[in-house]
């Protein structure tokens, strides 16, 4: 079929997927949502199939599709929640490669006939290349730090940001130079070296700023699909690659929002070199003590209590204490306490992290409450259990204008009656600074980690 | 510039606004949901690989980097649609409370 016809069909899949982000503005209409963008993405693959441009590689097609299905299932279906934000970081990370490839071997056809790129056609080209690899390579840089492979502080090195920048600007002039001589070597040679740049953007960027990253990196990709529109003149990709493009400007925007700092600081401010900053460390040192109690303590505050609040964070996630958190909070609910949740937009490694670990282990959603919506719910509270969290309720963050996370929101939880604060051990959080909530007089400590620490309450809890 | 260009980034802009509109829309309790959906979203960039891998090309390696296209995107877009799935799956109202 021309391509005219390919384009008045591909309409329906267009449809298919603003239907789709449109449902997913409801929890009870969301999973159709995706069901009719997965039905808009076959149509048009099978539209695709019966391009008049599509003549041959039959065989290969299918082994790439049948063995990508393969690795996407196998990986979708095995992956634990807990593991999520690596998972997607992954998928977005091949589908940026997929971008780039493909304008690889768009050019070479323009480079193989001896032709002409024209230079609008070349913007894109190097465009959807280079964007597309950075997503691929920064993507893989991200799983590998959610995934423990590679140290999750960031990492430095003197003169980093002049490097970087020249690895930058180098790709840029690389593919302008394969644009104008018409080499697709030189454009192979300006994907590697944009790949370099990904590895490198990503590596000083720490574990608790991947909500920022991964956001970022999903803009990445679908900006790259939509540049490889402009080279294959598909408006499919147009629209779906910039409908993702401007979701994931959204999210990047939201969350950096939700820590007060702008998006060049999370890329570029590399967190660690913030923990020198004098007053940062003072909280903690005039002499004040923190207490530690056992879990038969917490077990009759909670028992007691007419309100409590869980603050979960990436803690939560790593001891996978989730179910645990669910149970306990059942166990309360039965004895007669409101129990709620409390998410901060940052928790976690990606937007909504804590929402969906929740979800798995069947709490409802109408028990998780925003940061906006549980604030003035504190001074109620009797007691708040903060659960692998730490920075996002630090309360030096609305009260010591020295502190490096001053001026970020955070859950008010220093105001509720009692905290109970689970953690392993006193370390800081992520960001390096202490938090003078841990010596709050009204703030006991368990020290253990988190589902080890459910498991005794909920024997405790019990036991009351 | 190309009538094809201009007409090309008037759709790029318009899907720009619909994006931003849609998507202000999504509550951050369904926001790592979005964030899967949208990739599998841009997995929409199968298309352009078929179009590679199915376009004759001199020479073995091409058809390589194009196979590795396809796989790419294949796993983009099964892998983002299967977990988003599976993820939306699980957001459940209280069983209990009448809606």
């Amino acid at each position: 079929m021309s391509n005219t016809t390919a384009n008045l069909l591909y309409l329906l899949t267009i449809a298919a997927f603003i239907l789709a982000l449109r449902f997913l503005s409801s929890p009870r209409h969301a999973r159709l949502g995706v069901q009719i963008g997965a039905a808009g993405m076959l149509w048009a693959v099978i539209v695709t199939l019966a391009l008049d441009e599509v003549v041959t590689g039959w065989w290969w097609m299918a082994a790439g599709i049948v063995i990508g299905s393969a690795i996407g299932v196998v990986g979708a279906k095995k992956v634990k929640m807990t593991a999520m934000p690596q998972m997607v970081a992954l998928f977005n990370g091949v589908g940026g490669g997929a971008a780039a490839l493909v304008s690889l071997v768009e050019f070479h056809s323009v480079w193989a006939h001896a032709g002409d790129v024209g230079v609008e056609r070349g913007i894109a080209t190097v465009f959807s290349a280079l964007v597309g690899s950075i997503s691929f390579a920064g993507s893989l840089v991200a799983f590998g730090k959610l995934q423990d492979l590679i140290s999750g502080r960031p990492i430095t090195y003197p003169g980093q940001q002049v490097g970087n920048a020249v690895l930058f600007m180098g790709a840029i002039a690389l593919g302008a130079v394969a644009m104008a001589s018409v080499s697709f070597w030189l454009l192979a040679a300006a994907i590697l070296v944009a790949a370099l740049f990904g590895v490198v953007f990503v590596l000083p960027i720490g574990g608790a700023d991947m909500p920022v990253v991964i956001s970022l990196l999903n803009a990445f990709t679908g900006l790259a699909a939509a540049a490889t529109g402009f080279v294959l003149h598909s408006n499919v990709l147009i629209v779906s690659g910039m409908l993702v493009g401007a979701s994931g400007t959204l999210l990047t925007t939201l969350m950096a929002r939700a820590m007060n700092r702008s998006i060049a600081n999370v890329l570029f401010g590399a967190f660690g070199k913030v923990v020198a900053t004098p007053g940062a460390a003072a909280a903690g040192e005039d002499g004040a003590t923190v207490r530690s109690v056992t879990a038969d303590d917490v077990a009759v505050m909670l028992a007691y209590a007419r309100r409590v609040v869980f603050v979960p964070g990436y803690g939560l996630a790593v001891a996978q204490a989730q179910h645990d958190v669910r149970n306990l909070a059942e166990l309360l609910e039965e004895k007669g306490v409101d129990v709620r949740y409390a998410i901060h937009p940052v928790a976690g490694r990606m937007p909504g992290h804590m929402n969906v670990l929740l979800a798995e282990a069947n709490v409802p959603y109408d028990e998780l409450f925003e940061m906006e919506a549980i604030n003035p719910e504190f001074p109620q509270t009797d007691v708040a259990v903060v659960v692998g969290a730490n920075d996002v309720v630090n309360p030096s963050a609305r009260n010591q204008p020295g502190s490096p996370i001053y001026g970020m929101p955070i859950l008010d939880v220093d105001k509720s009656q009692n905290v109970v604060v689970i953690k392993r051990s006193m370390s800081p959080g992520f960001a390096g600074i202490d938090n003078p909530l841990f010596y709050d007089p009204k703030t006991v400590m368990l020290f253990d980690d988190a589902k080890a620490a459910m498991e005794k309450l909920i024997a405790a809890v019990k036991a009351v | 510039m190309s009538a094809q260009l201009v007409t090309e980034l008037t759709i790029l802009v318009l899907a720009a606004f619909v994006g931003f509109e849609v998507i202000s829309k999504v509550p951050t309790l369904l926001h790592t949901p979005l964030m899967s959906g949208t990739n599998a979203i841009h997995g929409i960039v199968i298309v352009g690989a078929i179009i590679v891998m199915g376009t004759p090309h001199p020479g073995l390696f091409m058809q390589i980097v194009s196979f590795v296209a396809v796989v790419l995107a294949s796993a983009n877009v099964v892998g983002g649609f299967v977990v988003t799935d599976r993820m939306l799956e699980m957001f459940k109202k209280r069983p209990d409370e009448p809606s």
